[in-house]
């Protein structure tokens, strides 16, 4: 490839969303180049081999919000893309029962009846009110969001249409979409059920990736986000992807080269050159130059325009919204390669719920005071815990008999008092372990090793700002046309030619690939 | 791993095809036999015994238990006196059907609600406020139906009772095998029958004694198919095929009112309350939409249509269960929902949601048909529910 070659797109950034966005527009005949830092591709969905014979969803774990018009426009499953199911959560309790909610619905019935009659009642009646939203809310998910503020006749019909999407939910809907809005999951929850670990799990989807507690309103509306979950059109289930969440990425990265696109690794960008208001390439840390069309940025909005291109050369009042645009980290993950299966005091031995999540996160008391800790700078002691064991659903993620177990851990702030480093690196680890271990105490004497990601390692290593895994917290001030900053959430940017991709912009974070392709269509668009 | 139901250790040896079918997270016999032909026999000509415990069953107790029960039922509870069963559905505000079931009372403050799907939870909203308790006594009773025009010597000859004088629609207490049980004369087949409920770790003596008792009189066990062919007989409805509970139902298009069910006779709009009250009237001063019927296949349509193939009618081998477009003059009328072929009336019969302007006992509408893969319309009447209706049945 000859240096200096005009590109019609450049991409900063070889996540699932910059190669989402490669892909539709080198379908559309563009040509394409999309440049990573790092020497893999895949950002946060990435599978890495950093213990010989045990590969690891490094950091994002499951599959469900991944969209389906994606998976069918650029045919991911002819380019490898294979979702297994994740068919049950367990939650272990410390008096050594437990809640286990099933794919078969007459299993969990029966679970949650045990614990109480009437919520194995409510928590139909909860799953059909949240399919219902979840379908009125789907419609967002695949559109740029409108600027309500705008008076253009486009931007007021496109609102026209939403309202009127919204008036037919009806009544009841309505009104449970508003509690959603303004509720803590916590307190929202409490107005269906009374099991306490029920609660507690549920709850937990409310408080993913941000830094809010469960009991923090506007936390409810996220537990309707994570409802979203779509695979092969089916909703509410999640799923996991065969070769770990990097092997999603690959297929993305695959369709993409099949339709023309360049994709370079260990390509750091150093900066957007601008000239006359107006993106005309990029220029890599290497000092190589290459000019474009127009420039993408798939990283996070605080690189996008804080570092990549100087702030100097945006409205004063964007910078500052860019400024105040909330990325606070809160998570941790520690990957383990296991020798052997852990083994779990409520349900000794191998078994179906090994092959599902395993929720940390007893009641609601335990997941607030797991807050607690984080609100004034320290890592929970006993936090609250996500855990798959992903060579249980796809073996040749492990040596055979061997595991390796992704455990996404809740709250490590990246703000840490007296900040993080190697040991307090390794006390985060301890206390999710030791945490674990009271779960399955044969834990420890299985590890065969251990790697712990501090939210300061994620902006090191993967690039986050801050350590936040979905490029700014998923709040409701933060959501749909406010993402990242109001007037800017339709991909476009301050910069002409310079269009923004990433979990940072409208619908949010998660592998969806939802930013990377409505991108993708506004460029084509502006074309 | 589902459960087998109380009667598991009895009935697991008698299902010789292993075919077993979920029943409200029970597993029960489809048929016991390779074939349910002889089980449905037995249900209209001798006498069979049916597991039905999975049938969702609530205690509502206490001296409010007549009120919560009469503002949940459309039924007049008032006049359900002890000893006395009465059959009706219970609707949402809306007017809308979520279950229906049987209400048995038991004494002046103990009655017991049977129901297609779990409703504790409506139950214990409905009763807040009132000096009533509801329990969930699903797992702890047992139920079996006894069914046909012999049932009542089979059960003569197993309880210390005489049920000579009990009628149709009320209940007894009596002694099978010296286990303590309630019989009640209900059931699910259309036909002369009982219902004997049961404390669930007495099972295995109550069904011994009863299979004893019944060989004289050919008593069969009978499994799910034999008993959904005898129900669509009898025109009585099954929650989640003939209709849709409400507080399932993601549209309001799938929901259903007892108007449109057909239950007209189970609304007492007189009571000055229930649940969904002003909803009904409102409905009723309207007319209802829709309306439940029975529609028979005409013989000599269905041959014409498999004529065309060089064929005989083929019939369905089981009752079916899914939606059937129904059409007047090429415009779609309504669908039905369950359809059998009735070997006692030697008719195809099917029950059908119909517009209630192409409803009218006699109407002549045409039920989709497929035939060698390809679709055909076969020529039907709308008929009154039940298609089969015996004199014994409430002798
Ligand atoms: C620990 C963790 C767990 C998660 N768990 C889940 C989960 O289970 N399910 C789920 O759906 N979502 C999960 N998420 C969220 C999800 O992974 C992310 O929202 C999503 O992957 C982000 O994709 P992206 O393409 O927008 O950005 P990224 O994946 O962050 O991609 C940005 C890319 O840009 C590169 N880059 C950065 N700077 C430069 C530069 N200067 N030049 C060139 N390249 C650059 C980075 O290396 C990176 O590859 C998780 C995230 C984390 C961190």
């Amino acid at each position: 490839m000859a240096r200096g070659k005009r590109y019609d797109a450049v991409i900063i950034g070889g996540g699932h969303n910059g190669l989402v966005n490669a892909a539709y527009l080198a379908r559309a005949d563009k040509r394409v180049l999309v440049l990573e830092r790092r020497h893999v591709l895949g950002g946060s969905a990435v599978t890495e081999e950093f213990f010989p014979g045990f590969k690891f969803s490094t950091l994002s774990y499951v599959v469900s919000l991944l969209r389906p018009e994606i998976i069918r426009d650029l045919d991911l499953p002819s380019h490898g893309l294979e979702i297994l199911p994740l068919e049950s959560t367990l939650t272990p309790l410390p008096n050594g029962d437990y809640l286990a909610r099933w794919a078969d619905h007459d299993r969990t019935r029966r679970e949650i009846y045990r614990h109480s009659a009437t919520d194995a009642e409510a928590y139909d009646d909860f799953g059909r009110l949240m399919y219902q939203l979840a379908f009125a809310m789907k419609p967002l998910l695949g559109m740029v969001p409108p600027d309500p503020t705008s008076l253009s006749p486009r931007e007021l019909y496109r609102l026209v249409k939403l309202g009127k999407h919204f008036r037919d939910l009806g009544r009841e809907r309505f009104y449970a979409l508003y509690k959603l809005l303004t509720m803590s999951s916590a307190d929202y929850l409490d107005e269906w059920f009374e099991t306490e670990p029920l609660k507690a799990t549920m709850a937990c989807s409310g408080i993913i990736g941000t830094f809010l507690g469960v009991r923090s309103p506007g936390t409810a509306y996220v537990l309707l986000h994570h409802y979203m979950g779509e695979i092969d059109g089916a909703f509410r289930s999640w799923g996991f992807a065969r070769g770990g969440t990097g092997a999603v990425s690959q297929a993305i990265a695959d369709a993409a080269r099949r339709y023309g696109a360049e994709i370079r690794t260990e390509s750091p960008v150093a900066a957007v050159k601008v000239k006359n208001g107006r993106a005309t390439g990029v220029a890599l840390e290497s000092g190589e130059e290459i000019d474009a069309r127009v420039v993408v940025s798939a990283v996070d909005p605080k690189l996008t325009f804080l570092k990549l291109v100087d702030p100097g050369q945006l409205p004063i009042d964007f910078v500052e919204a860019i400024h105040r645009f909330r990325i606070r980290g809160s998570s941790g993950k520690v990957n383990l390669a296991l020798d052997a299966l852990p083994n779990f005091t409520c349900l000794p031995g191998d078994g179906p719920h090994l092959r599902g999540a395993i929720s940390i996160s007893p009641s609601i008391d335990y997941l607030e005071r797991a807050y607690d800790d984080a609100k004034y700078g320290e890592f929970s002691r006993r936090p609250y815990m996500d855990i798959v064991i992903p060579s249980m659903i796809d073996p040749t993620m492990a040596p055979p008999g061997k595991h390796v177990m992704s455990i996404f851990v809740q709250y490590a702030p990246y703000d840490l008092n007296g900040g993080w480093n190697e040991k307090r690196r390794d006390a985060f680890g301890d206390a999710v372990i030791d945490t674990l271990s009271d779960f399955a105490p044969n834990l420890k004497n299985v590890i065969l090793h251990r790697k712990v990601i501090t939210p300061l390692d994620m902006e090191q290593e993967y690039g986050l700002t801050d350590g936040n895994i979905f490029h700014g917290e998923l709040a409701l001030h933060q959501l749909f046309f406010m993402r990242p900053v109001p007037s800017w959430a339709d991909y476009r940017t301050p910069i002409k030619d310079y269009y923004q991709c990433g979990s940072g912009t409208h619908p949010g974070g998660g592998i969806t690939g939802a930013s990377g392709r409505l991108s993708a269509q506004v460029i084509l668009k502006d074309w | 791993m589902l459960s087998g139901t109380p009667f598991h250790s009895r009935t697991a040896p008698l299902c010789q095809g292993h075919n077993w079918r979920r029943w409200a997270g029970y597993v029960v016999a489809s048929s016991y036999g390779l074939t349910h032909d002889h089980e449905y026999q037995a249900i209209r000509s001798s006498a069979a015994l049916i597991d039905v415990s999975p049938l969702y069953k609530y205690a509502i107790r206490g001296s409010d238990a007549e009120r919560l029960l009469d503002r949940v039922l459309t039924r007049d509870v008032s006049r359900c006196n002890v000893g006395r069963v009465m059959y009706g559905p219970w609707c949402d505000e809306t007017g809308k059907v979520i279950d229906d079931g049987t209400l048995q009372r038991l004494g002046d403050e103990t009655f017991r609600l049977t129901s297609g799907e779990p409703n504790l939870r409506w139950l214990c909203e409905s009763a807040q406020g009132l000096r009533a308790t509801v329990e969930d006594d699903s797992d702890t009773i047992a139920a079996l139906a006894l069914q046909g025009p012999l049932a009542r010597h089979v059960l003569g000859n197993a309880c210390d009772s005489d049920l000579m004088d009990l009628d149709y629609f009320r209940l007894t207490f009596a002694r099978i095998g010296g286990v303590p049980v309630t019989i009640s004369r209900t059931g699910y087949t259309g036909d002369l029958g009982y219902e004997i409920w049961l404390e669930a770790s007495a099972a295995d003596t109550v069904w011994d004694t009863l299979v004893a008792a019944g060989r004289p009189f050919g008593l069969t066990p009978a499994g799910i198919l034999a008993l959904d062919v005898a129900r669509i007989e009898a025109g009585l409805l099954l929650i989640n095929v003939d209709y849709i509970p409400a507080n399932r139902a993601l549209i309001e298009s799938r929901k259903s009112s007892p108007f449109e069910l057909g239950l007209d006779w189970t609304v007492r709009l007189e009571k000055s309350h229930f649940i969904g009250r002003d909803a009904l009237l409102a409905e009723w001063q309207r007319g209802p939409e829709w309306k439940l019927k029975g529609l028979e296949l005409d013989w000599g349509s269905l041959e014409r249509v498999y004529g065309e193939f060089g064929l005989p009618p083929q019939l369905p081998g089981v009752a079916w269960r899914t939606s059937v477009p129904v059409y007047v003059q090429g415009q779609q009328v309504g669908y039905a929902t369950s359809g059998t072929w009735s070997p006692t009336l030697k008719k195809y019969i099917a029950l059908a949601h119909l517009r209630t302007a192409h409803a009218d006992t006699g109407t002549r509408v045409e039920m989709e048909v497929t035939a060698e893969h390809q679709r055909k319309r076969v020529s039907a009447r709308v008929v009154e529910k039940p298609f089969f209706e015996p004199e014994r049945k409430r002798a």
